[in-house]
């Protein structure tokens, strides 16, 4: 059991493994997009993981990436339409990039790397766990960017009127794209640092 | 007492496993600062030379005092000037002075606690690179900024452009530089427009630089000679162009800073902006370019700073003209980023490692070609 939670901290795709980075700092200007982005990507990492592993003793090797290919591009196709239909304004935001989840390396590499050789529960659950440890990097980064960038949370007013008052301003680097890459890599160095202190 | 027992006395609440040992690095920075390091090495041969690090940085900041002695008094008199009020030579820099000292304290205080902390956290000394940095930082930003931005902006500044990528000599981005950069995209409002320059101003009132009324297309409205001596609105040191090229007589007499890059970004600047000026795209020329905003500031003290320009004469050429050109071309293309300098160095001090590997690459492609027509010839 153990080992399935190792993506939420140790074998974090995005801080150990440096994978899924671009959309890491697409959306995640703002909590809510952050936290579709989150949600879409472990559906599709879970679902993906747990059909190529049922089929996983069909499929000839050599046409393997296109079946994943297959497999991934119509989960992603299901999600952008789900998306247009019940959360309209959250797919305008999103834009571009719920089409890319299909390009993120995570997804591929699990399918390679986990679900052609393990059995369906174990997949969905691997699957499953490497979505949250994304997800949970999105969410923090998100959280800072927007409470610093913009002064809210999921929209809603945090940073009171009377400080912005004493001349407080919004921090608009934090919108950009390099100050989320910043934020990454900020990340990345707390969880060596952390991971140093353990080992010795 | 004298000082030195002072400093033995309490040396030894700072050892290790003592109480005061978390403040070691701060005990020691101060301790080498007033007296003289007790570490002398004893072995091996070594070249002995009067000019070190701290030598360095304190003829940059000699360098600096002309430009800066200038900014304090032109910040009273930019302030004295717009609201119309009589003012005398010494009023006007009271009110400069006091204007920067807040801005020096606050830049000095949060950026020593970040490299004192990472020092100590790192188990070493805390080197004097921060001494420029912090002297420059404050020459760099309008007069009346507010401090927490420029704390903020500091430690940002020092934390992810230097001690990230191991602290003084280390940095391939020019600290001072990267505070004001940071300052720029995250508060656009304190730093841009035409309200900021001049202290003491509300909005009614307009206190534009030359660079920004060329930017909202007029010609500037200031004399290039006023521009030459500095009495116009802008950054603290960036004003006075006779008080900066005092300084960099001073940095070109003692060689602390490189004349190549000095020279090429100036050459850079003229032609491209002359160029401008022929094909009609800017109405200033060339020579009226390198007198507004911070081009002659960049060029004298940020781009030569040695650690984040190139190393290789030819490098240093290359970089330079870059410099000059990029500044000239985000200037009159980019109406956005009215002061080009900061980000073309920034851009450059990126590339320079990269200038210096080519350079050497093709130093080295040649002297093997000269190898083998020797071994041919004999």
């Amino acid at each position: 059991m153990k080992s399935y939670l190792g993506p939420l901290n140790k074998e974090n795709p995005i801080l150990t493994q440096t994978l899924g980075v671009c959309s890491a700092l697409a959306v995640t200007a703002q909590l809510k997009p952050a936290v579709v982005m989150a949600i879409s990507v472990t559906l599709v990492c879970a679902v993906a993981n747990l059909i190529i592993s049922l089929i996983r003793n069909t499929i000839p090797p050599r046409i393997r990436i296109i079946v994943q290919l297959l497999v991934v591009s119509s989960l992603v196709i299901m999600v952008d339409q789900l998306l247009q239909a019940f959360f309209y304004d959250i797919s305008k935001m999103l834009s571009v990039f719920v089409g890319l989840i299909i390009t993120n390396c995570i997804i591929m590499g699990r399918l390679e790397g986990f679900a052609l050789s393990h059995k369906p529960g174990a997949s969905l659950l691997d699957g499953l766990m490497n979505g949250l440890g994304y997800g949970l990097v999105l969410v923090v980064v998100a959280v800072f960017r927007e409470l610093l960038g913009s002064g809210t949370l999921w929209n809603h007013q945090i940073i009171p009127s009377s400080i912005y008052e004493a001349g407080y301003l919004n921090n608009g680097l934090m919108i950009l794209p390099p100050m989320a890459l910043i934020l990454v890599g900020a990340l990345v160095w707390i969880q060596q640092a952390s991971r140093k202190n353990t080992a010795k | 007492m004298s000082l030195t027992n002072l400093s033995d006395r309490i040396r030894k609440h700072f050892e290790k496993g003592k109480p005061l040992h978390c403040f070691s690095s701060l005990f020691d920075a101060i301790d080498t600062f007033l007296l003289t390091p007790r570490t002398v090495t004893t072995s091996g041969s070594h070249i002995r030379d009067a000019v070190d690090l701290k030598r360095i940085m304190i003829t940059v900041m000699i360098a600096l005092v002309p430009a800066l002695l200038f900014g304090l008094w032109n910040t009273g008199y930019q302030h004295y000037l717009i609201l119309g009020q009589a003012s005398t030579f010494w009023k006007c820099f009271a009110y400069g002075f006091l204007k920067w000292l807040p801005l020096v304290i606050v830049t000095y205080v949060s950026g020593l606690a970040v490299e004192v902390s990472f020092a100590q956290w790192r188990g070493k000394q805390v080197e004097e690179g921060f001494f420029v940095t912090g002297f420059l930082i404050p020459m760099i930003m309008p007069p009346d900024i507010p401090l927490w931005i420029v704390a903020v902006a500091t430690i940002f500044a020092t934390f992810f452009a230097k001690e990230v990528f191991g602290g003084t000599g280390y940095n391939f981005l020019n600290p001072a530089l990267v505070a004001r950069a940071f300052v720029f995209f995250a508060y656009p409002s304190v730093i841009s427009g035409n309200s900021v320059w001049v202290s003491g101003t509300t909005d009614a009132m307009t206190g534009a630089t030359p660079l920004s009324q060329l930017m909202n297309g007029g010609e500037p409205v200031s004399s290039y000679l006023d521009m030459f001596i500095g009495t116009i609105p802008g950054c603290i040191g960036e004003t006075s162009k006779i008080a900066i090229l005092l300084g960099a007589i001073v940095l070109l007499y003692t060689q602390v800073a490189s004349w190549r890059i000095m020279l090429s970004v100036i050459a850079g600047g003229f032609i491209t902006g002359s160029l401008f000026h022929l094909t009609g795209l800017c109405p200033v020329n060339g020579w009226q370019q390198l007198l507004m905003g911070g081009f002659l500031f960049g060029a004298v003290f940020m781009a030569t700073d040695p650690v984040t320009a190139t190393h290789t004469k030819t490098g240093k050429y290359i970089y330079g003209l870059l410099i000059g050109i990029l500044a000239i071309v985000i200037r009159v293309i980019n109406k956005g980023y009215p002061e080009g300098m900061m980000l073309a160095i920034l851009l450059m001090n990126i590339f320079a490692p990269l200038i210096d590997y080519c350079v050497l690459q093709i130093m080295i492609k040649k002297r093997k070609k000269n190898i083998r027509q020797h071994q041919h010839q004999s």
